[in-house]
């Protein structure tokens, strides 16, 4: 059975109690699934809840047609959570805005949790969207509204009567904990508290799908982790199938799956998030790779390091998902009469599991150094040994 | 003290005068309140990247609101003379200033209920589209709420040129403060008349500007 599936049918109707259960549940779910890969092997195996054919967006403008979005084929599986990365202008929020009709894309077909977004008008077009939350950069909150009301006001377009939706509203507030500012003004508000109140908004009518437009953009670092995190924890909870767009792969890194690279309307890059962090084809990818692995002054130190230690081989290794929890550098010491010396190391944490680089200095006997390296070859661990340049 | 500083001003006449002032300003806010509301959401809903996006619509409309708000007040009374007989049956009166006093003033506010809609944040209109909400939602939950401090304070503006505008249908025979000031103050040259008459006129338009400032004070969440 997977997990994610079970969760999902209590989607519906959440209660503080069936919250516990749950919590407990997930506890002794994830001493089951010992590796996190497992659950990218499981929604592979799910429906897909998002279908994108051969989506075209093409804007008129005074100096001509621009293309927007060109040709994205994708689809996206029931609970997943999945990034779509990108510079400003690389169509990626016009992508997701195909998602919940409020743009309609010029060729193609955009099909949400079953229904053609693409095709439909009016009262059903606005009775989907109901079923698609979305959350913003700059949180779009009503500033006449309190947190409750604002809470509320999805539910007063869906009709829902005034006693459910306070017993509603009193949930959401808990789940997105915001206890005790329910009669605030979003003015009174933190950005992130802000950001909390709208996710509280977007789950108001139970949707399917949860659209994230650079949602943590304008927090601090700090803030943006702890949206993050709710983020997660929520997928995980509910079973809710996340979309969000960034220009930062710190997010993408933290909470995706799956990642798009997108670079002038086009998807050049898709896949399992730890292997794009692995082998990052595209230039652009490298780049936005390098952002969380290695900080800009990690080139130059390298070099620095590289004239310093003439002697000996600079190794860098790359941890991926199992491989980062073996003590390698352990059984290297071990096994072959070498020195060791670590130079720099960084290792982060995404939801396939871990990602690190580690930078270390092999010194010893040419032919030791050699095995040493044809061991690390050899492990599942990436190596590459650095040259002077 | 006050009879000897305005011995010929008739209390009686002035009450009655005053009376008429606030009920041509009253009902003429309230009217113009609801044209203009009517009309800058047509003029915001039909401008470009709208809702109702609609050149030919916000085109006529953005004429017709400069041709009115343009013409001098004391001309629009005397050209709307045949419309006020057509739709009131009298020209003389306060009922009969009513229809300039709208027409002069629903097009001035028109433009001030279209500047404030413009202010709204346009992802707080996304937003509510997103959530699957219809036009009218967006008007009613959005678009109003979220500009009602400004609604209220341009509101307070207009009904103050209204009070000036009252005492210009005053002098063409609407009764009234202005047509008290003229007829009996200027014209008979009793001046303590007409300044009593300013000084009433001055009180209800402080007693505007605090409740309109009050008001938006009270209504501004932000």
């Amino acid at each position: 059975m997977k997990p994610g599936n079970r969760l999902l049918k209590k989607r519906c109707q959440i209660t503080r109690s069936s919250l516990f259960r749950e919590m407990r549940e997930r506890k002794r779910e994830k001493r089951l699934s010992v590796i996190m890969t497992v659950r990218l092997f499981l929604w592979k195996g799910s429906d897909p809840v998002i279908f994108i054919e051969q989506a075209k967006k093409i804007f008129q403008t005074k100096n001509g047609p621009v293309k927007a979005v060109d040709n994205i084929n994708l689809s996206i599986q029931e609970g997943e959570i999945f990034g779509m990365i990108g510079y400003s202008g690389a169509g990626k929020s016009t992508l997701i805005r195909m998602l919940n009709g409020l743009e309609t894309p010029t060729e193609g077909s955009v099909t949400v949790a079953g229904r053609k977004i693409s095709t439909i008008k009016g009262s059903e077009l606005r009775k989907a969207r109901q079923e698609i939350g979305m959350i913003f950069q700059h949180f779009n909150l009503l500033w006449s509204r309190t947190v409750r009301e604002n809470i509320a006001f999805p539910l007063e377009i869906a009709g829902v009567k005034k006693a459910e939706r306070d017993k509603r509203v009193n949930e959401l507030i808990e789940l997105v904990g915001l206890e005790g500012r329910g009669d605030s003004y979003p003015s009174q508000l933190s950005g992130g508290q802000k950001q909390r109140v709208g996710i509280a908004r977007a789950l108001a009518n139970n949707p399917k799908v949860l659209l994230c437009d650079e949602a943590t953009s304008a927090l601090d670092p700090q803030t943006t982790d702890s949206i993050l995190e709710l983020l997660v924890d929520i997928n995980e909870r509910l079973g809710l199938t996340i979309v969000l767009i960034t220009h930062e792969m710190h997010v993408i890194r933290k909470i995706c799956h799956r990642v798009a690279v997108m670079e002038n309307g086009n998807i050049v890059e898709l896949g399992p998030v730890l292997d794009v962090f692995r082998r990052p084809e595209q230039p652009i990818t490298k780049r936005f790779v390098q952002q969380v692995t290695e900080p800009e002054e990690s080139k130059e130190t390298i070099q620095h390091l590289l004239a310093e230690h003439p002697d000996g081989k600079i190794v860098k290794l790359t941890f991926v998902g199992v491989s980062a929890e073996q003590p390698v550098v352990t059984e290297l010491i071990r096994s072959f009469n070498v020195g060791v010396n670590i130079l720099q190391g960084k290792i982060s944490q995404t939801q396939n599991g871990a990602y690190g680089t580690l930078y270390v200095q092999i010194t010893g006997d040419a032919g030791e150094v050699a095995k040493a390296v044809a061991f690390l070859d050899a492990q599942q661990v990436d190596s590459e040994v650095i040259e002077y340049d | 003290m006050i009879e000897q500083w305005f011995p010929n001003v008739n209390w009686e006449k002035m009450w009655e005068a005053t009376y008429e002032t606030l009920y041509m300003t009253s009902i003429s806010v309230v009217i113009t309140f609801i044209l203009g509301i009517l009309l800058g959401l047509l003029l915001f809903l039909t401008s470009k990247g709208q809702l109702w996006e609609n050149k030919v619509v916000y085109g006529v409309t953005a004429v017709i609101v400069n041709v009115f708000r343009s013409i001098p007040f004391i001309i629009l009374i005397v050209l709307l003379i045949p419309f006020t007989k057509a739709i009131m049956d009298t020209i003389i009166g306060e009922n009969a200033a009513l229809p300039a006093l709208i027409i002069g003033a629903a097009p001035f506010y028109a433009r001030m209920v279209e500047i404030a809609l413009r202010e709204i944040d346009k992802g707080v209109i996304e937003a509510a589209r997103a959530m699957g909400s219809s036009t009218w939602t967006i008007i009613s939950k959005v678009l109003i709420p979220e500009s009602l401090p400004a609604l209220v304070s341009g509101l307070t503006v207009t009904a103050i040129a209204l009070v000036g505008y009252t005492a210009m249908a005053g002098v063409i025979g609407a009764g009234g403060l202005g047509n008290l000031a003229f007829l009996d103050g200027f014209q008979r040259s009793r001046n303590d008349v007409t300044i009593m008459a300013t000084i009433v006129i001055l009180i209800i338009v402080f007693i505007i500007q605090f409740v309109g400032d009050t008001a938006v004070r009270k209504l501004d969440k932000r």
